[in-house]
């Protein structure tokens, strides 16, 4: 489908399609938070033989509006001890990165008519930029500033515990997910996340998953257990596992700043199932040429709704984990799984390239360059 | 009044370290490097109200001692101004998961001191119900112990099963949860009409249920990871303590009140008693999950071999005439008033008799003056005892064991405390 490239007073679409992306991406991220805890309690239920929410609105969909309505009204308490400000920041501090995060996520690839007959793919992305990937694993990493300062400033034992364990759980796993990404990023060349999306157009085969077998499959597993580590959730939870630290960092906070906390827990869930789908499962590409004529956008979120239902399947399976055990998946099994994984990619990137066609790496180019096919033609390998 | 007034927080704490010097509780840390956390008496897996005082070196346990009593409404001595019949029913409110078993044990102890014998249908019926009642106990067990260590599935579906046991308790009596049906005599009533039916449906179910929660949990590295080696006691320290139970023969002695003392019949069935290696939770969870399929034999069993007659004794001074007997017979009206008036006389003397409840060796012990109240009625309450073995077990493991500890032992507070 080709969108002309319509006209809007001093602009044209192409110009101001980043800030509809912008309202577009982030409205929907935050629309999308309900109806993803509707999917999770219902999915939930269906796992565990009960019936989930059904009296809120048809099927029960309505449920989450009507638990926000609650927390909003809620009375909100600050406890006389707490350090005000921190204890304030530091749900903002976990909000904001997570809804920047999603500056980066590539959600679709736009055919405009140019004029003149000139076809050209366009992003649907906020920021097209080169260090997209950088960016995003700088931001997820931000995150657990809101959670070690949400323990510390709320003066509560348990809440310090919470905030002791995420601080340590982070470290150790955006290592392994750092690996896992790099490899990624070579498989496909680049550090341009719309770049890479656009490596992996093809068929199934055509997926980072599917490349460099094995090692494209083992990152994308490491990623995978990874980033369920990175959101916290289970079987990852123990920042706030319920049955030992009654709720973690968030013990001491209600109202709204509560709701913040756990709308930060569904928004950075979404924005990471978004990042694995752009950068182990061809993004916004369908599975097979034949499968072309469904819009790229609907791929991506079928995608991602995927992988939320893999992170409620997880839940609804695995008890939690140790602490001492989570460190030693994380530091025994999966950094050095990953680590392997990264260099042996790297060797057989650099063996089986010949020398005459190898090219700068990373590949960074303008986004909007007039000769951008050609560039890009030039950096295959 | 040049002296600054003490603030509303300073008095607080004043309060409460008064109060803590009163219970001997000390909350200062041993040093500098640990930190004292109170888990409890409102906290999500402490079972109830139990609280315990922590201190943590990171997040190993240095000390933990266990405070109780949040939920004593004074039982036992409540028991002693009820009548023998009517006691039954706060027998049911201490273990409010096995309330069959707390029943069969307070009647069982009643019975010896009236020294009456209790015909064979009302024995049999007595052993089916606190097998129902056992396995419905150790499935909300292994619902809140595998909810504790984060698997939230196992909740849901045992507590799914559950309902169908429950289902048949609330055919019988009517009740769903303190039906005091076992009372001295025998029970309350016979089993409705389609209730054994009902009972063989369900007992034929079980055992995929049970391959249901195995495959959930006992295929589960995490699972496995959690529970193995983690909070072991020897048979010896378990004996010294005085646990017994499930904690007790996971340790690996083969100690079961049904097998060492049987009452109710129980040497009429056939059936093995579990028992672990390690005495670590995870043999604590094998021995009660296969507990629950002897369980569902000794049920098998009494099906097949229900024996006709009465579920009462004949005995008019224990058990009140049927109802046609009161139009006609002038001493079945007297009976049936002295009895509801004045209630049972047993013969002056004590006694005690050890039942297997779902969580260890329940007894009631009572001593008779020959009145219609006992003059002391005392509970053996396996719980309490159980708990004794808390802070041995948790003893330099991690907070997150536990949780897992505390759902292994299976505690009811309301047994403890009473």
């Amino acid at each position: 489908m080709v969108i002309p490239n319509i006209s809007l007073g001093p602009f044209t679409l192409v110009d101001v399609l980043p800030y509809v992306a912008l309202v577009t991406i982030l409205g929907v991220i935050l629309l999308a938070t309900p109806f993803l805890v509707w999917y999770e309690r219902v999915a939930l239920a269906l796992i565990q033989d009960r019936l989930g929410p059904n009296r809120v609105g048809p099927r029960g969909l309505l449920q989450a509006f009507a638990d926000g309505i609650k927390l909003f009204l809620k009375e909100d308490i600050r406890p006389s001890a707490v350090d005000a400000t921190i204890y304030y920041a530091a749900p903002v501090l976990m909000m904001i990165p997570a809804l920047a995060a999603c500056a980066v996520l590539p959600v679709a690839d736009l055919r405009i008519d140019m004029g003149g007959g000139r076809i050209e793919s366009v992003p649907f992305v906020v920021g097209n930029v080169n260090i997209g990937i950088l960016y995003l694993l700088g931001l997820t990493s931000l995150q657990v500033y809101g959670i070690v300062l949400a323990g510390w400033a709320s003066n509560n034992k348990y809440s310090l515990m919470g905030g002791l364990r995420s601080s340590a759980q982070t470290i150790s796993y955006e290592l392994s997910m750092t690996m896992a990404v790099l490899t990624g990023v070579l498989i496909s060349g680049s550090t341009n996340m719309v770049e890479i999306v656009r490596s992996q157009a093809g068929t199934v085969a055509d997926w980072n998953i599917a490349k460099f077998l094995p090692l494209g499959f083992i990152a994308t597993v490491v990623y995978l257990i990874a980033m369920v580590a990175e959101t916290n959730r289970a079987p990852f939870d123990l920042p706030e596992a319920e049955s030992e630290l009654v709720a973690g960092f968030h013990t001491e906070y209600s109202s709204m700043k509560f709701a913040m906390f756990f709308m930060c827990e569904y928004a950075s869930m979404l924005v990471i199932s978004g990042v694995a789908t752009a950068l182990w499962f061809g993004g916004w590409n369908s599975p097979h040429p034949a499968l072309n004529f469904v819009p790229g956008f609907v791929w991506f979120i079928l995608k991602v709704v995927a992988f939320v239902m893999v992170y409620v399947w997880v839940r609804a399976t695995l008890p939690r984990l140790r602490y001492d055990a989570l460190m030693a998946l994380g530091w025994k099994r999966l950094l050095p799984i990953a680590l392997a994984a990264l260099v042996l990619t790297a060797t057989w990137d650099a063996v089986r390239t010949p020398a005459d066609k190898k090219s700068g790496w990373p590949v960074i180019e303008a986004p909007h360059d007039a000769d951008k096919p050609a560039a890009r033609a030039s950096n295959a390998r | 009044m040049s002296a600054k007034p003490a603030t509303g927080s300073a008095i607080r704490t004043l309060v409460g370290m008064a109060a803590a010097n009163a219970l001997g509780i000390t909350l200062d840390p041993i040093d500098e490097t640990t930190m004292v956390v109170n888990m409890g008496p409102q906290h999500p897996s402490t079972h109830g109200v139990l609280r315990l005082v922590m201190e943590l070196d990171g997040e190993t346990i240095v000390r933990c001692t266990p405070h109780i009593g949040y939920v004593h409404t004074g039982i036992e001595k409540t028991g002693e101004y009820q009548t023998y019949m009517k006691a039954v029913t706060i027998t049911d409110r201490m273990d409010y998961l096995s309330a069959h078993i707390n029943n069969l044990a307070y009647t069982l102890a009643v019975e010896k001191l009236l020294g009456i014998e209790i015909p064979p249908r009302a024995q049999a019926l007595r052993v089916m119900l606190s097998e129902i009642q056992r396995i419905a106990s150790h499935l909300v067990w292994l619902a809140t112990h595998a909810l504790d260590i984060g698997a939230m599935t196992a909740y849901f579906y045992a507590f799914r099963d559950r309902e169908k046991l429950l289902d048949l308790t609330e055919m019988m009596s009517g009740v769903r949860l303190m039906p005091s049906w076992i009372v001295p005599g025998g029970l309350r009533g016979d089993a409705p009409e389609g209730w054994f039916e009902r009972c063989a449906a369900v007992v034929d179910e079980l055992p995929m249920r049970f391959g249901e929660y195995e495959t959930l949990l006992d295929q589960n590295p995490i699972w496995r990871e959690r529970t193995q080696g983690v909070g072991c006691i020897t048979v010896d320290e378990c004996l010294n303590l005085g646990v017994s139970g499930p904690t007790l023969r996971a340790s690996g002695l083969a100690y079961d009140v049904r097998k060492v003392a049987p009452y109710c019949g129980f040497e009429r069935y056939d059936f093995h008693v579990p028992v672990g290696t390690f005495g670590d939770v995870y043999d604590r969870y094998r021995v009660r999950l296969a507990e629950m399929r002897q369980s569902r034999e000794i049920l098998k069993q009494a099906i097949e071999t229900m024996p006709d007659g009465p579920v009462r004794v004949g005995d008019r001074k224990v058990a009140p005439p049927p109802r046609a007997e009161l139009d006609t017979s002038m001493e079945a009206l007297i009976h049936h008033f002295k009895l509801w008036t004045e209630g049972i006389r047993p013969p002056a003397g004590e006694a005690y008799v050890p039942v297997e409840s779902p969580k260890g060796e329940i007894g009631f012990y009572l001593v008779s003056d020959g009145s219609n109240k006992p003059w002391r009625m005392h509970e053996r309450p396996p719980s309490f005892m159980n708990l004794q073995a808390l802070p041995r077990l948790c003893q330099g493991r991690l907070i997150a064991d536990v949780v897992a500890i505390i759902g292994s032992i299976d505690i009811v507070l309301g047994e403890i405390d009473r």
